[in-house]
């Protein structure tokens, strides 16, 4: 049964909010980490043919650990729908997953986030909040 | 050493990670809304419900999304590929308004220029973070 809190105060919307949110980053962080350990998939394609390419993802340990998180994220997601409602939950956590990406992804996966790349998160933060919102 | 500017290919994996994605999700969503409700007594209704034609093109295109993903990941960075590919919600809010004739608000007109804005900076920089290569280890050789 819903129980949709229509005016929920901020600490509410926060403790349902953030674990989306944190799941969220460290799967993609662990994906994009276990897609970099394996290589071009294009080149390990032309090489070794699509079983080889799905032989080298599902082979990755790490792989499966960012699948993991992203699966924790969507259970986190239909919790915080079930006490949210969506025009809060969805632009919120999509917009607020762009700027924790780009310093996750600064932080643990070394990338070079000049810039012109937080002026580009930030610009699609804003821009997919008023949008879903 | 991958190449830090994209070929025509990889343009269009991006290309599919965008599009894939949003088009997934609406054919679920559409599929859904013709589905009887599902209760938890009766769980068979939601394997029915996979097989249904929506339902399964939004399954397929979600499955193409997570490929494409997976490779555009594998040459590119993910603070490049976000941005990049959330320029899909563009994409739907142009077939809301010229396909199914939704009113957009000038909020999401804005919001549709800042997500344009945002891509077209990321898209300019290059797609991978170059590191340093490591530098090779010195063997030792035992003096006997």
């Amino acid at each position: 049964m819903s129980v949709v809190v229509h005016n929920p105060s901020f600490w509410f919307a926060t403790a349902l909010i953030a674990p989306v949110i944190l799941c969220s980053t460290t799967g993609e962080v662990l994906t994009a980490a276990a897609m970099k350990s394996i290589g071009d998939l294009d080149e390990i394609r032309a090489h070794s043919g699509m079983k080889g390419a799905i032989r080298a993802v599902v082979t990755c340990p790490l792989f499966f650990a960012g699948v993991g998180f992203l699966a924790l994220a969507f259970f986190a997601l239909l919790l915080a729908l079930n006490y949210l409602p969506l025009s809060l939950v969805a632009p919120s956590s999509a917009s607020l997953t762009l700027v924790t990406n780009a310093i996750a992804g600064k932080i643990f996966l070394k990338e070079n986030v000049d810039r012109r790349r937080w002026a580009a998160a930030v610009f699609v933060c804003v821009g997919v909040y008023l949008l879903a919102h | 050493m991958p190449n830090p500017k994209l070929t025509p290919r990889q343009y269009l994996i991006l290309g599919l990670v965008a599009v894939c994605a949003p088009l997934g999700d609406t054919c679920l969503s559409r599929g859904m809304t013709h589905v009887p409700a599902i209760s938890f007594s009766h769980p068979g209704a939601l394997i029915e419900a996979v097989f249904t034609p929506w339902i399964a093109g939004g399954i397929a295109l979600l499955i193409g999304f997570f490929a494409s993903y997976l490779t555009a990941l594998s040459w590119a960075d993910l603070t490049f590929v976000l941005p990049a590919t959330a320029f899909g919600n563009v994409i739907v809010a142009f077939l809301a308004r010229f396909w199914l004739h939704e009113p957009i608000s000038v909020e999401r007109w804005i919001g549709i220029a800042l997500i344009t804005l945002g891509v077209g900076f990321v898209a300019q920089g290059p797609s991978l973070t170059e590191h340093a290569p490591t530098e090779p280890e010195t063997e030792q050789v035992e003096v006997q």
